[in-house]
């Protein structure tokens, strides 16, 4: 999915190249997924964006979707991960508070303990039951790297709010959010969940299901209506750029990482010059002064993007994917149908009971392509709210850094003029 | 042994040295009376530039062009290198118009020449110091190649400098060969060579950590020596540590410019997103290419501290000799005493100092009255010499003490001046280059709040 971006600036040939895309390494290659501190308190409180997590009782009240419920009824947070070290394995638990006024359930707060594992199972409960829904994606199961660095601080931090972020999209889902799985997932005691787990469609039949799925997806589909090609060509291209996006801002991250540190020798070199000095001093002091508080405001910036932008890039990459697979459960009902309909046209035999399963997969194609568009629609709205928020509060946490860095040297120049006796000179044209 | 300690009453005079070889030598290079530093001595006559009278209100001086050329060096190999036009013109009254009266072409080596020969006949003067010879402190985007032409340009303004300040400077300023150099292209070099200055170099100032052990020298010279160290290696480090920072800040400039590409290929796929998409990757691709102006001012700061990095070399060598002058004062006194201690011996009998002659006499017997008495006139005459050339000597260690230091102090305020200066457009280059920021997250931030 990866496409290598050509060197050259975009704007003009001139020596001011972009950097080509081996420097960038945009092959997936990258050692550099870092997250940063866990330090909560630094990310923007975005309240139109489902993805920035806050506490259930502080969202009561507050801003609904256009064709979500009247008003949320139900909050969940994810927190408090804590380890489990068994004979067998070790494993990390989340602590999953839930808080509803909804009827159906039995009281209005839960509280239960979940692992990676139980999301999974969730989320596959919900494709299943809705194949042409847009599920929400989970985190990745690891980190791709070939080290499984499941029980890295910073891994688990990542992990916790993007699956905090999962429920509450399926809770704000107009459908989703009714799955009975899903009452289950929020309430039932420990024990009762591995019991509710295991029922469900039995190995036997899973296998068979996913026997014929390969069959139908050897034969493809014939003819794919013209808005879900248009909407297959949307989600590829759209998957590649957020791959891309992702990259970039991976590495805007991994420079200005590179960049802080550089910086933190700066100030201290200048106040190690100061001593040296009588008269410079002063001056020498100032801008040691300066650059030390430019270089915590570097921090500060480096940390926002980490915390607030890439979680965003990173959860629409992996839609991508899911969209992806949303478009082949739809495919493969389609392709259903046009088997039986092909059986029907040469099968002289059973031809009832061949029109009858046609009806019924006709009604079900029907279903899923009217699910699938609502959706769709949905999913793009959130989408564009979703990721243009997230980029206007990273330019937002731009403008601030600089506007701090301007007042630092401002304020450092105006005492130099008193000294100086001369007027400090306009800003460069 | 005697403090080497500036003497008030004494007559101000430049250091004492040779006229020049060359026949047309103008009054500078004669010892007078005249007070240093007084740059409104007019030469003999009229009001226009005299030749030898260049200090900064008269003349303007500007290296103003670089050219490659190819010639021959000294193996009669081809070899490439740069020739800059050096230009002077007389400025009449302020603000009148400047006549172009000089115009000729040099090179790097001519430039090394003069200085060298500037650090011989003025030791006691911190000389300013040529641009670098090789390009260091270089960050991925400069090229440390001398042919490169961003490098040329800023050795071109290096060298303006160096003449600017050389010319502002009350007694080189006065100096014939660098007024010859301005004036005279042709056999210039064999003018500087014949005044046999590299002769007169002492060569023990080039051996920089050769010590001298030297029992008083003056402390104020011992402390600024130790000051230029110090200076040297905080610069040397500013600038690497500077050189490392920018390099970085490049790199988060210009991957943004792959955020403007990114958008610009998604607003493709975009209907009410589309336009949006497009200007805030246009804002993207300015934001990356801002760097480059940013950094370029950004070597102009680390130019100014280069400048003061090398000036530091040149306080050194002006504090290295004074202790060589120091050492060799202490080593004719001691030479001296010694002298007269066997003077003394010889005259009362009395062995109290080794000497090779006093032992074969012990071994192989007396010397003669006769011989005795001739050794002691040798003697005598021996330290009625070096009683001259101590007070020679030491006349000539307090004179450089004193002008040295009067040089020393009009630097210092120069740096001072200089460097807070640059530091100040340091700040200013910052909220340039804060304000681009603000103005280009602004504009972006505008494009995805309206999407």
């Amino acid at each position: 999915m990866e496409e290598q971006l050509p060197a050259g600036g975009a704007g003009g040939d001139g020596p001011c190249a972009l950097l080509p895309a081996e420097a960038l390494a945009l092959d997936g290659d990258e050692d550099d997924l870092e997250v940063f501190s866990k330090d909560a308190s630094l990310m923007d409180m975005n309240s139109l964006s489902p993805t920035m997590p806050t506490s259930p009782l502080s969202m009561i009240n507050q801003v609904k979707f256009e064709d979500e419920p009247d008003l949320k009824d139900l909050f969940i947070t994810v927190d408090d991960p804590e380890s489990h070290v068994t004979t067998l394995e070790t494993f990390v638990t989340y602590r999953v508070a839930t808080q509803t006024s909804r009827g159906e359930f039995d009281s209005s707060e839960f509280e239960v303990r979940r692992r990676y594992q139980d999301f999974l199972w969730l989320k596959g409960r919900l494709e299943e039951a809705h194949p042409t829904l847009i599920v929400p994606p989970l985190p990745e199961k690891f980190v791709v790297k070939g080290v499984v660095e499941r029980f890295n601080d910073s891994f688990i931090e990542t992990r916790r709010r993007a699956l905090s972020t999962f429920l509450t999209r399926v809770a704000d889902h107009p459908t989703l959010t009714f799955s009975a799985d899903f009452k289950v997932f929020l309430t039932a005691p420990d024990g009762e969940l591995s019991a509710h787990k295991k029922q469900g469609p039995g190995l036997l039949s899973k296998v068979g299901r996913t026997v014929r799925a390969a069959a139908l997806a050897l034969r493809g589909v014939r003819g794919r209506p013209e808005e879900f090609e248009a909407m297959s060509g949307f989600i590829e291209a759209f998957s590649q750029k957020m791959g891309l996006l992702d990259k970039v801002s991976q590495r805007i991250c991994k420079e200005e990482r590179e960049y802080v540190d550089e910086m933190k020798e700066l100030g201290p070199t200048h106040a190690l010059w100061a001593e040296l000095e009588d008269d410079l001093a002063d001056t020498l002091g100032g801008v040691a002064s300066c650059l030390d508080r430019c270089c915590q405001a570097t921090e500060r910036r480096l940390r926002g993007l980490a915390e607030a932008l890439l979680p965003v890039l990173h959860e629409y990459v992996l839609y991508g994917e899911m969209l992806t697979g949303v478009m082949k459960r739809r495919d493969h009902i389609q392709a259903e149908l046009e088997s039986k309909v092909e059986a029907l046209t040469y099968k002289k035999a059973d031809t009832e009971l061949l029109r009858e399963e046609v009806g019924k997969l006709e009604d079900k194609l029907e279903c899923a392509n009217t699910a699938l568009r609502a959706d769709w629609e949905r999913w793009r709205q959130s989408m564009r709210l979703d990721l243009t928020s997230a980029f206007a509060a990273s330019a937002e946490r731009n403008v601030r850094y600089y506007e701090q860095c301007l007042a630092t040297w401002e304020s450092f120049l105006a005492t130099q003029s008193d000294l100086y006796a001369k007027e400090p000179p306009e800003d460069k044209p | 042994m005697e403090q080497a300690a500036p003497d008030l009453e004494r007559p101000l005079q430049p250091a004492p040295l040779e006229p020049l070889g060359h026949p047309d030598a103008g009054p500078e290079a004669a010892v007078g009376e005249e007070a240093e530093g007084a740059p409104d001595e007019e030469g003999p006559g009229d009001r226009t530039m005299t030749e030898n009278n260049f200090c900064l209100k008269k003349i303007e001086i500007s290296v103003s062009e670089a050219e490659k050329r190819t010639g021959r060096n000294a193996m009669n190999m081809q070899e490439t290198y740069t020739a800059y036009l050096v230009e002077t013109r007389s400025v009449e009254h302020i603000d009148g118009p400047s006549v172009l009266t000089d115009s000729l072409w040099r090179r790097y080596s001519e430039f090394e020449l003069l200085r060298n020969y500037l650090l011989v006949y003025y030791p006691h003067i911190v000389v300013p110091p040529l641009p670098e010879k090789r390009a260091e402190f270089v960050w991925h985007k400069l090229s440390a190649d001398n042919m490169d032409p961003d490098f040329v340009e800023r050795r071109r303004i290096g060298l303006e400098n160096f003449l600017l300040r050389v010319a502002s400077h009350p007694i080189l300023c006065r100096d014939k060969i660098f007024y010859l150099f301005l004036t005279q292209e042709g056999n210039w070099k064999e003018i500087v060579n014949e005044t046999g200055f590299q002769l007169k170099a002492d060569s023990r100032l080039k051996a920089l950590n050769a010590t001298f052990r030297v029992k008083n020298p003056d402390k104020r010279f011992t402390e600024l020596k130790h000051y230029s160290d110090e200076l040297q290696s905080v610069i040397s480090h500013l600038l690497r540590v500077r050189a490392r920072v920018a390099d970085r800040l490049y790199g988060v400039y210009k991957v943004h410019g792959n955020y403007g590409r990114v958008f610009s290929e998604w607003s493709a796929i975009e209907k009410e997103m589309g336009d949006g998409l497009q200007s805030a990757g246009h804002h993207m691709d300015v934001y990356a290419s801002s760097i480059d102006d940013i950094l370029e001012d950004e070597e102009h700061y680390a130019d100014q501290l280069k400048e003061y990095l090398f000036y530091a070399e040149a306080l050194r060598a002006v504090c290295r000799k004074h202790e060589l002058m120091q050492y060799d004062l202490e080593m004719a006194a001691q030479d001296l005493a010694s002298k007269k201690q066997q003077c003394e011996e010889l005259a009362t009998g009395t062995v109290r100092t080794f000497s090779l002659k006093g032992m074969t006499t012990k071994l192989f017997g007396q010397e003669t009255p006769e011989q005795r008495e001739s050794r002691i006139k040798v003697l005598e005459e021996q330290i009625s010499e070096g009683e001259q050339q101590l007070k020679a000597k030491n006349l000539e260690g307090r004179e450089f003490v004193k002008n040295a230091w009067a040089d020393i102090e009009r630097f210092k305020e120069q740096k001072n001046r200089d460097l807070k200066e640059a530091l100040i457009s340091y700040a200013v280059m910052q909220i340039s280059m804060c304000k681009k920021g603000i103005q280009v997250w602004t504009n972006a931030k505008e494009c995805f709040s309206k999407m």
